[in-house]
C-alpha cells in the first residue's frame, strides 16, 4: 500500500481536475486536510470539478469527508462534479457520507462571559433556596412518619433499625475512639506548650475536659459519621434508586421513608450519643496520658482535677447536640440519596453533596448551640 | 459465496473456565472479512465471553485467537493496541462515558490516536454520529438524556470512530422496541456494507439473524455447535436449536425475514 496521500492538480485544462493518490485515511488526515485547504483557496468560483481516482489507495469516512469538503462548494451538488474511475465501493461511500454534510458543523461551545457568570451565580442561588426548601420538606416528611410509627399508624422496622446500628455505630467505635484519642492528645500538648510558660500546666485538664465534653467530642463524632454513614446512606439509597428499586417500593404500596429512612434515622440518633460519649472519653484519655507522660501531672491528680473542677453540665452540654446532628446526617444522607438520578455518576455526585452538605450544616448548628449556651449561661 | 475467504478472525480450542464452571471448551470459529456473522446461544452459553475473549477484555484460559493473521497469545502489547484500533466494539448499552457529551466520547478515540488539524476531530466525530442516525442535536448532550436507543446509537458512533475494519456488537437490539430495533438491524447492514465492515453480532434476536446475518454461528454445550446460512442453521437436529428456531417467536420472525426478502 502506498502511504502517501496528495492531490495533484494538473494545470491548463478547462475544467479543473484533482488526480487523487495515495491512501485518504484518517492517519493521513493532517496531510490530507492542508492540501484541501490550499485547493479550495485557488479553485474557481463556478466549483465544478474532475476527480481522477486511479491512483486512490484505501478510502475510509475520513478521506470521503476531507473529498466531500472540497466537492461541496457553493451552490454545486454531488451530481455536477465529474468522478472517474472510483471504486463502486468507494461511491458509496462517498455518496453516504457526503448526504450528511450539510447537518456536520458541531453546535457551537458557549463561551465564558459576564452574563454567563451571573447566570451560574443566579442558578446556583436559587439551587441553594430550592435545595433548603427540599431539605425542610422532607424533613417534615421524616418527622411525620415519625409520628404515625409513635402513635402506631406505621410499623417501626426493628430488624432493619438494628442492621443499620450494628454499620453506622458498632463498626465505627475503633475509628471514633482512635481519632478523638489522638486529637485529645495533641490538644493537651498544645496545652502545656502555652501553659508551661505562665507555670498553669495543671489548666491543661480542664482545657482538655472542657473542650472534649462540649464541643470536640461530639463534632469530631459528627463530622466522621457525616463522611461514614451519611455518605453510606445515599450510596445505598441512590443505587436503589438509579436501578428503580424506590418506584417498586413505592408501586407495591410502601412508604420509602418508612422502609428506608427511619431505619437509618433512628440508627444515627442512637449510635451518635452512644459514639459520643466513647469519643469524650477516649479523648480525656489521650489528655491524659499526655499529661502523665510529659507533664508530671499522673492519672491520679488528672482524675481528682477533673472532679473537682469540671462539673456535669459540660457533658451534658455536649451531649445534647448528639441527637441534632444525627438527624441532620440521617436527613441530609437520606435525602440526597433519593435525589439521585439515572446513572452512576449521578450517584458519585449526589454523594459528595450529602457529605459536604452534612458537615457544613453540623458545623454551623455546632456555632450556633455555642452562641445559645454562651447567651443562657450554660 | 467464493472459497478462499480471508479469515479475519479464527479461533481455536478455546477453552474458558470460571472456578469449577467451564464456558468453553475446544471452541472453534472463524469470521471472514466483509460477512455479518450472528452469534446466538442460551443465556450464560458465554457469547459474551467469547466476544471478551476475541477482543482481549477476557484471557482465555486455552487456546489461540488469531486476528487478521497474528497470534494473539504471543502479542506485544504495543502490538495488540495496533490490533485494537482495527476493531469497534459496541456495548450492551453504549457505555458511553457519562461525563462527557456525546460529541466528546466520540471525540475520544480520534484524538487519542491520532494528530489531527483543528475542528477535523469534531467535523469526523459529528459524520460518525450522523451516520449512526442520531440528531445533529444529539452531539451537546450527554448520555444520561438520552434514551436507551439513543445510547447505543451514539456506542455505535463511538465504534465507528476509527473506520473499524470489524465490528463487534454486544445484543445492539436488545432493550428496543421492535420497530426501533429494525431500524438499528437496517442501520448495521447499510454501515456494514457502505464501511465493508466485518461484523460479529451478539444477540438474542432472531429478528436480527434473519434480516442482516449472513452465517449464524450458535453455542451450545460450550463450543460452537454449528455455524452456516441461517436456513441450514434452522433444520439443525440439536434440540436448543429446535426449540429456539420452532418456537411461535422464530416462525414470525422467519415470515418477516422472507417478507423482507434476501438482499440480492
Amino acid at each position: 500500500m502506498v502511504d502517501a496521500a496528495f492531490i495533484d492538480v494538473p494545470d491548463g485544462t478547462a475544467r479543473p481536475s484533482i488526480r487523487m493518490d495515495g491512501d485518504w485515511t484518517l492517519a493521513n488526515a493532517g496531510r490530507l486536510c492542508a492540501q484541501i485547504e490550499r485547493l479550495a483557496a485557488i479553485r474557481s468560483a463556478d466549483g465544478a470539478l474532475t476527480v481522477d481516482a486511479a491512483g486512490l489507495g484505501a478510502f475510509d469516512t475520513t478521506g470521503a469527508l476531507l473529498l466531500g469538503r472540497l466537492l461541496r462548494h457553493g451552490s454545486t451538488r454531488f451530481a455536477d462534479h465529474r468522478i472517474d474511475n472510483m471504486s463502486k465501493a468507494d461511491l458509496a461511500l462517498l455518496d453516504l457520507v457526503f448526504a450528511r454534510l450539510d447537518t456536520l458543523a458541531p453546535p457551537a461551545a458557549k463561551h465564558a462571559n459576564f452574563v454567563r457568570m451571573v447566570e451560574r451565580v443566579g442558578v446556583w442561588i436559587a439551587g441553594l433556596w430550592q435545595r433548603t426548601r427540599e431539605l425542610l420538606g422532607f424533613v417534615g416528611a421524616v418527622l411525620a412518619t415519625l409520628a404515625k410509627v409513635v402513635v402506631r399508624r406505621r410499623k417501626l422496622r426493628v430488624t432493619a433499625t438494628v442492621f443499620h446500628m450494628e454499620q453506622t455505630g458498632l463498626d465505627a467505635v475503633p475509628i471514633v475512639a482512635l481519632l478523638t484519642f489522638l486529637v485529645g492528645a495533641v490538644v493537651a500538648f498544645l496545652g502545656a506548650t502555652v501553659l508551661r510558660d505562665f507555670g498553669a500546666s495543671i489548666y491543661t485538664v480542664e482545657l482538655v475536659s472542657y473542650s472534649f465534653l462540649r464541643e470536640f467530642g461530639v463534632l469530631l463524632t459528627a463530622i466522621l459519621l457525616a463522611g461514614r454513614s451519611g455518605s453510606a446512606f445515599t450510596a445505598q439509597i441512590g443505587s436503589m434508586k438509579s436501578r428503580e428499586e424506590l418506584d417498586a417500593i413505592a408501586a407495591l404500596g410502601l412508604d420509602p421513608i418508612e422502609l428506608l429512612v427511619l431505619p437509618r434515622l433512628l440508627a444515627l440518633l442512637v449510635m451518635l450519643p452512644a459514639l459520643t460519649v466513647i469519643g469524650m472519653f477516649a479523648g480525656l484519655v489521650g489528655g491524659g496520658i499526655v499529661g502523665s507522660m510529659s507533664l508530671d501531672i499522673t492519672p491520679s491528680m488528672f482524675v481528682a482535677r477533673l472532679h473537682e473542677t469540671t462539673s456535669l453540665r459540660h457533658f451534658w452540654v455536649g451531649m445534647s447536640k448528639a441527637p441534632v446532628f444525627a438527624f441532620l446526617i440521617a436527613a441530609v444522607g437520606c435525602l440526597e440519596g433519593f435525589k439521585v438520578q439515572g446513572s452512576a455518576e449521578s450517584v458519585g455526585r449526589h454523594t459528595t453533596a450529602s457529605v459536604v452538605q452534612a458537615i457544613f450544616l453540623v458545623i454551623v448548628f455546632d456555632a450556633l448551640f455555642a452562641m445559645f449556651f454562651m447567651e443562657i449561661h450554660l | 459465496m467464493n472459497e478462499a475467504r480471508e479469515s479475519v478472525i479464527r479461533v481455536r480450542g478455546l477453552r474458558n473456565v470460571f472456578g469449577k464452571q467451564v464456558v468453553h471448551d475446544g471452541l472453534d470459529l472463524d469470521v471472514y472479512r466483509g460477512e455479518v456473522l450472528g452469534v446466538i446461544g442460551g443465556s450464560g452459553a458465554g457469547k459474551s465471553v467469547l466476544l471478551r475473549s476475541i477482543v482481549g477484555l477476557q484471557e482465555p484460559t486455552d487456546g489461540r485467537v488469531t486476528l487478521f493473521g497474528q497470534d494473539t497469545t504471543r502479542l506485544r502489547p504495543e502490538d495488540r493496541q495496533i490490533i485494537d484500533r482495527r476493531f469497534g466494539l459496541m456495548f450492551q448499552d453504549g457505555a458511553l462515558f457519562s461525563s462527557l457529551t456525546v460529541l466528546e466520547n466520540v471525540k475520544v478515540p480520534l484524538i487519542e490516536n491520532f494528530r489531527l488539524p483543528a475542528g477535523l476531530a469534531d467535523e469526523i466525530a459529528m459524520l460518525k454520529i450522523r451516520l449512526a442516525g442520531l440528531p445533529s442535536d444529539a452531539a451537546a448532550k450527554y448520555p444520561a438524556q438520552l434514551s436507551g436507543g439513543m445510547r447505543k446509537r451514539a456506542g455505535l458512533a463511538r465504534a465507528l470512530a476509527l473506520d473499524p475494519e470489524v465490528l463487534f456488537l454486544d445484543e445492539p437490539t436488545s432493550g428496543l422496541d421492535p420497530v426501533g430495533a429494525a431500524a438499528f438491524d437496517a442501520l448495521i447492514g447499510t454501515l456494514g456494507d457502505a464501511l465493508n465492515l466485518t461484523v460479529f453480532l451478539v444477540t438474542h434476536d432472531l429478528d436480527s439473524l434473519y434480516a442482516i446475518c449472513d452465517r449464524v454461528a450458535v453455542i451450545s454445550d460450550r463450543r460452537v455447535v454449528v455455524v452456516d446460512r441461517i436456513a441450514v442453521v434452522e433444520r439443525h437436529p440439536d434440540p436448543w436449536i429446535r426449540q429456539c428456531f420452532q418456537g411461535p417467536r422464530a416462525r414470525s420472525a422467519q415470515s418477516h425475514g422472507s417478507a423482507q426478502g434476501t438482499p440480492a
